[in-house]
């Protein structure tokens, strides 16, 4: 299982109060990740990425292993250890304002 | 005996105050959606246990709320909390999808309007500023939002749809951003002409249909803007609001940026009637319940200080339709107040005695039980108000 952990606000639009736990099929990469994701929990989508063009909402940025994956390509395999669940894929809202 | 519900959107939450028909002690729920800010919690006329609410966030975008208990609880549309997502069949989470309908088959191109600086710029979504449900059916709800286009949902707002013919008229290239941004910040539906609804937008100006949302004409004969090349152009005018009495749907009053103005012919000429107004700039206009001639406006400094004149928070009434005008300030605060009242944030109910509400930019709510003689605030310090509603409950 993939462990994902949305800020604050997310969480509670999704009912969710700790670390979300999602199955994915395929390859682990941001994309499938966000895909199964807002199909578990549909009332997200539009929130992280756009409804349209899927790009990541701007204010949001994403990290894996202390890395930020934000300007990745939404494809790229996530490090094995998002993969086995040892590290959380984290969505992070951007500081902004005092 | 009758209740009043007043809904509030702030910068933070929503929040709910009731009372019963005397109002003058109130019960306060909230925040809901703390931390968000809510453009507008609006109720059906048709079931007033169905509210919407507009959620929107510079980080997450939009979300659409809807409670069909009055306010005690509330889901996403589509997205209820007590069930599970569903599997196959229709997607559900869309009720925060506004797409801008640019279809060869139902839709007008998406093409650009015109930016702060004259030229142009895309058309992008920001938010919803508006919610307004139909005064029949209480799944049908319109969405006026930034940039300006109009949305109707008609499944309780778990889908959206354009009504591109406003957007696609072919004034859309002069329409023009307000400082708050191109809002579509007003809908008023006609209670005797289902097919007729009227429009406002900062700063395009006002616009009407009247084959129920497929074509849209202008409506801005007689408005003057110094700040437009032409003062007196077609479309380009920042109308701040627009009010009108349900039994005189023919008559619409206006708080433009500058000038108060009043429509006799559904918005097809306007003439002013700031009268004797200290200064006739300013955002909310509203109308009583019950005398279609009694019209209340909050006059603020001008367009580069938004706070009352002199420190003075005060409402004024005209019992003419205009012109005239008499201050009420009983009650409110009369020293160094320098808040500001936006454009929806004002409302009245329709008790015998029709009371009169307004929030502030402090964080104020004002409630007048006798139609703004005396005033009282049901709350001092919520986060910036950015809207009231009032429903009147049996």
């Amino acid at each position: 299982m993939i462990r994902v952990v949305l800020p604050q606000h997310l969480r509670t639009l999704a009912h969710v109060s700790g670390e979300v736990l999602i199955e994915v099929n395929g390859p682990v990469t941001q994309r499938s990740v966000l895909d199964a994701l807002e199909n578990s929990y549909p009332m997200l989508r539009g929130t992280i990425r756009d409804h349209v063009t899927q790009e990541r909402r701007p204010f949001l940025r994403f990290f894996a292993c202390a890395e930020d994956w934000s300007h990745e390509p939404p494809d790229t395999p996530l490090p094995k250890e998002i993969t086995s669940g040892a590290e959380p894929f984290l969505i992070i809202g951007a500081i902004a304002g005092g | 005996m009758s209740k009043v519900r007043v809904l509030v959107g702030t910068r933070k939450g929503a929040f709910i105050l009731s009372s019963d028909g005397k109002r003058e002690k109130w019960a306060v729920s909230g925040p809901h959606f703390a931390g968000w800010e809510i453009y507008h919690v609006k109720g059906s006329p048709a079931d007033p246990n169905r509210l919407y609410a507009s959620q929107s966030s510079g980080w997450f975008g939009q979300i659409i709320q809807r409670s069909d208990d009055g306010g005690k609880t509330w889901h996403q549309p589509g997205s209820p909390a007590d069930k599970p997502p569903a599997q196959g069949g229709r997607p559900m989470g869309e009720s925060n999808k506004f797409v801008y309908d640019a279809s060869n088959e139902t839709g007008k191109p998406l093409t650009t309007h015109q930016w702060y600086d004259g030229t142009q710029h895309p058309w992008e979504f920001k938010r919803v500023w508006h919610l307004e449900p139909s005064l029949t059916e209480p799944d049908t709800v319109y969405a006026g939002i930034e940039d300006a286009a109009l949305f109707r949902s008609t499944d309780g707002g778990q889908t959206w749809h354009e009504l591109p013919g406003l957007r696609g008229s072919d004034t859309g290239p002069r329409w023009q951003p307000g400082a708050g941004g191109m809002c579509l910040h007003t809908i008023i539906l006609d209670p005797s002409n289902p097919k007729r609804m009227f429009i406002a937008i900062s700063a395009a100006g006002a616009f009407r249909t009247d084959d129920g949302g497929k074509s849209w004409k202008p409506i801005n004969r007689g408005l003057k803007s110094q700040f437009l090349p032409d003062p007196t152009a077609e479309v380009g005018h920042c109308v701040h609001h627009v009010a009108m009495h349900g039994a005189r749907p023919n008559t619409l009053f206006m708080q433009k940026h500058w000038d108060v103005m009043r429509s006799d012919d559904a918005g097809d000429n306007w003439r002013e009637v700031s009268g004797n107004l200290p200064t006739d700039f300013g955002f909310v206009i509203d109308v009583h319940a019950h005398e279609p001639e009694t019209i209340y406006v909050v006059p603020i400094k001008s367009d580069s200080e938004h706070f009352p004149l002199e420190g003075k928070l005060r409402v004024y009434r005209s019992r003419t339709g205009g012109n005239e005008w008499e201050p009420l300030s009983k009650g409110l605060p009369q020293s160094d107040c320098y808040v500001n009242v936006l454009r929806d944030a004002m409302a009245v109910d329709s008790l015998d005695s029709c009371g009169v509400y307004f929030g502030t930019t402090g964080g104020q709510v004002y409630a007048s039980a006798d139609a703004g003689n005396n005033w009282a605030p049901i709350v001092r310090d919520l986060p910036a108000v950015l809207s009231v509603e009032v429903q009147t409950l049996p």
